[in-house]
């Protein structure tokens, strides 16, 4: 049973991990969260330019490293921990992953490579309709509509939650025809995303170490040659994608639990109170049990998904169980990591309630990929469906 | 990272299989699905028949050395083994305790000729084991046993007196491993011994213990002078506690897979019932449901990371083996509550009197234990705390 990571794709685990140790302090992410952008722009210069992770598993044909999920989670992970704050995610897991699973050979061999140079991209599929019903991210949130004029598309509506929205330079955009509903009649398209019409809004947020923009579309012409795949057939390739990125977005979750945890208990193991360091009391400790339990647990769910994700990306055996392995490990590891994150906040006491100590970070962040793709509830109520009805 | 084993180990898979099918069948088909946790009170002389009947094909002890009489097996068949084992619905093992606890302390810590005397026993299944180490002041504090041991030269024996408790399948078991205090000054862990004892003498009586169930798998045993051969003590006087905690360490997580396999079996008639009585469209049973199913399979995916690790450089155990019981105690005590909530007020209706309970309902009810026994919720929260997480050790308190 070989379960564990091969020793290269611990390499990039470690690799990962000593290199955001280094550069996204905790000042680093300050700095950049109190930015409308919310990045700094020299680091993901950096990122690209060095260590070429955006690239990570983009195939080698378009000048990517073509390795794999796994190695991608690996990197999501240390991510995670370290509240990277960059556009990696929307770039390359929702952006990135989008063109891989619906573009046709013509916009992959277009688009990956500026992503590979540096491009950031981002995937915009909800409306306000993604607030309905306490969370929904499937093909009801989907609410812009595309009309077609000949040979062009004219999209119309508003967008909104979208990561990175406001700054991302490519757009992957979902848009139904009028008149759709659910998975009926969606398409999704690649447009840059300084096209007229196109009004991009920057959201503050609670969570400042990830944007969100909403974006509305007034009468934007789209050519042909931009809708990607067949016209109002896209929602399984757009639900493949969504959950894709649901893994990726649950490894973040499962690494900054961990990263939670280890600050929390380090920090008990300081303090002192009653002549003692309050991690020995048995109230302190068992909570750190507890958070340790969610971890590991946390940790085998990703992991899972991972090879499962990989599968879908390679057409392999297992790429049917995407849907369920994707909601195990979000369902989990949303409630894990705020659950985690919440513990953190009431076992540093009082501090853990101020701004400068970094709980609320992790705490808010928590909350915000909690919601984002689908909260715990959410996922659930998704397998219940797959074996109860 | 692949979630596979080797085709090896799947003809051997194949080989255990055909082997279940073409022999659980006969006088062994009432047995399927039953003498497991929470059912081992029933059918004792039947399973002890086909314990023989493993024995025969060579499918007891598989874990063990051939030349102690097992296969041999890597921990990976082991954990196939075991799993197609519960696919099959073989019944309850009445020689657990011998295979997976006596025998392989014996192989361990043993002398030559405890091994000649007491290992092909458990093999042929033909000699039953139980278990003798918790008291009523010894449950989660082991150290403080209380049941003494004291070499009588006369007579050239060891002889114990005290009691042991939550003694399962006492009556029905053939020898008893009991720890016991060698050093009648000595406090905790030290002054200990590990003994082999023989349960049918004057000496040993067994009460049943009556359970929250209104079954009896546990037991009260009471040693009153009973008697054990010089050369049935294993280890030395004083190494008692080193011998018995090295059985612990012998737990890899081969009843994994096959404990998950059970545990889908319960979850499987959960569901059956919630969708036939319509809990399955309430929303907050489809939340526990689908909590239920999402957690059984991690459980798996935890179950192959703790086969595909190495153990810390120090011998400590991988972090998804140290929060296992925790996970899947609380998962299976959850999944008991789930079930009679599923089944409503049904759930309090029984089979038939007096206290006749449907397999769901012992279920619900056995479940409270599995956070108890083999280390409480609560130990295991500090063993966690204090092994995977370095916190500090619960203060000692001197005894006054």
């Amino acid at each position: 049973m070989e379960f564990a990571f091969t020793d290269e794709q611990q390499m990039i685990r470690d690799t990962a991990e000593s290199f955001l140790a280094e550069v996204s302090t905790s000042e680093a992410v300050r700095t950049a969260m109190a930015t409308e952008l919310g990045y700094d722009r020299e680091l993901w210069q950096r990122i690209c330019g060095e260590l070429y992770w955006q690239a990570i598993h983009i195939p080698e044909e378009f000048g990517g490293m073509g390795l794999g999920y796994v190695e991608l989670v690996a990197m999501l992970e240390q991510m995670g921990r370290y509240l990277l704050c960059s556009p990696f995610f929307s770039t390359v897991c929702l952006g990135a992953s989008a063109l891989m699973i619906a573009g046709s050979d013509e916009q992959k061999a277009e688009y990956l490579p500026k992503i590979c140079e540096g491009l950031t991209a981002t995937l915009a599929y909800t409306g306000k309709a993604a607030a309905a019903n306490g969370g929904q991210w499937g093909a009801d949130a989907v609410e812009l509509i595309a009309e077609r004029q000949g040979e062009q598309f004219v999209l119309n509506g508003t967008l909104r939650y979208v990561p990175d929205g406001a700054s991302a330079e490519l757009l992957i955009v979902a848009a139904r025809n009028e008149g759709s509903k659910g998975e009926e009649g969606i398409n999704l398209f690649v447009l840059p995303a300084d096209q007229a019409g196109i009004e991009r809004q920057w959201l503050p947020t609670m969570d400042q170490t990830r944007k969100q923009a909403e974006i509305t579309f007034t009468d934007v012409t789209v050519p042909a040659a931009a809708l990607m795949g067949e016209a109002g057939q896209a929602w399984p390739q757009l639900a493949k994608v969504i959950d894709l990125a649901t893994v990726a977005l649950a490894a973040e979750q499962m690494g900054g639990a961990q990263q939670i945890m280890d600050i929390t208990v380090d920090y008990t193991k300081e303090r002192t109170q009653f002549n003692r360091p309050i991690a020995g009391f048995q109230a302190i400790k068992h909570k750190a049990s507890d958070m340790m339990t969610r971890v590991e647990v946390a940790r085998s769910g990703v992991y899972y998904a991972a090879c499962v994700a990989q599968e879908v990306l390679v057409e392999g055996e297992l790429a049917t169980e995407l849907p369920e392995a994707a909601s195990i490990a979000k369902g989990y590891c949303s409630d894990a990591y705020f659950k985690n994150a919440g513990e953190a906040l009431q076992m540093h006491g009082g501090v853990g309630f101020t701004w400068e100590y970094d709980v609320h970070l992790y705490f808010k962040r928590a909350k915000a990929s909690e919601h984002f793709l689908g909260n715990g509830a959410y996922h659930r109520e998704r397998i219940a469906q797959l074996i109860l009805d | 990272m692949k979630l596979s084993f080797s085709p090896e180990d799947e003809r051997f898979r194949e080989e255990v299989a055909t082997w279940l099918r073409e022999n659980l069948t006969g006088e062994f088909e009432q047995l399927k699905f039953r003498g497991g946790p929470g059912d081992e009170h029933m059918f004792p002389e039947e399973r002890k028949r086909w314990e023989q009947k493993l024995a025969e094909g060579g499918w007891t002890c598989v874990g063990w050395p051939k030349e102690y009489g097992g296969r041999g097996c890597s921990i990976e068949q082991q954990v196939i083994f075991n799993e197609e084992y519960a696919r099959a619905g073989a019944p309850g093992h009445v020689g657990h305790i011998g295979e997976g606890l006596a025998g392989p302390t014996i192989i361990a810590f043993g002398t030559e000729a405890q091994k000649k005397k007491y290992l092909p026993g458990i093999v042929a299944g033909t000699v039953l084991w139980c278990q003798g180490y918790s008291e009523p002041g010894a449950g989660s504090d082991l150290a403080n046993v209380k049941t003494k041991a004291r070499f009588d030269e006369a007579k050239g024996k060891w002889i114990i007196n005290g009691q042991k408790v939550w003694t399962s399948l006492a009556h029905e078991s053939d020898y008893i491993f009991v720890i016991a205090r060698t050093d009648p000054d000595s406090v905790a862990h030290k002054g200990l011994g590990f003994f082999l004892v023989k349960m049918d003498q004057p000496g040993i009586e067994v009460r049943g213990i009556e359970q929250i169930t209104g079954t009896s798998e546990f037991n009260e045993v009471f040693f009153d002078d009973a008697e054990c051969d010089a050369e049935d003590i294993v280890g030395a006087p004083g190494d008692g506690w080193k011998v018995a905690m090295g059985l612990l360490g012998f737990e890899r997580g081969v009843s994994t897979l096959g404990q998950q396999m059970q545990f889908q079996n319960e979850l499987n008639d959960v569901i059956r019932i919630a969708k036939k009585n319509g809990a399955a469209k309430d929303p907050a049973i489809r939340q526990r449901i689908a909590k239920a199913h999402t957690e059984l399979k991690i459980m798996r995916y935890n179950s192959m990371r703790m086969l595909s690790g190495q153990g810390g450089s120090d011998g400590s155990l991988q972090k998804e083996a140290l929060i296992y019981k925790l996970f899947w105690a609380t998962w299976h005590r959850d999944l008991g509550e789930l079930a009679l909530d599923v089944m409503g007020p049904e759930s309090q209706i029984l089979e038939g009197g007096p206290y006749e309970l449907n397999r769901l309902q012992a279920m619900a009810l056995f479940v409270r234990s599995d956070t108890i026994y083999g280390g409480t919720n609560e130990i295991q929260r500090n063993i966690i705390a204090e092994r995977g997480l370095g916190m500090p050790k619960e203060p000692k308190v001197a005894i006054k």
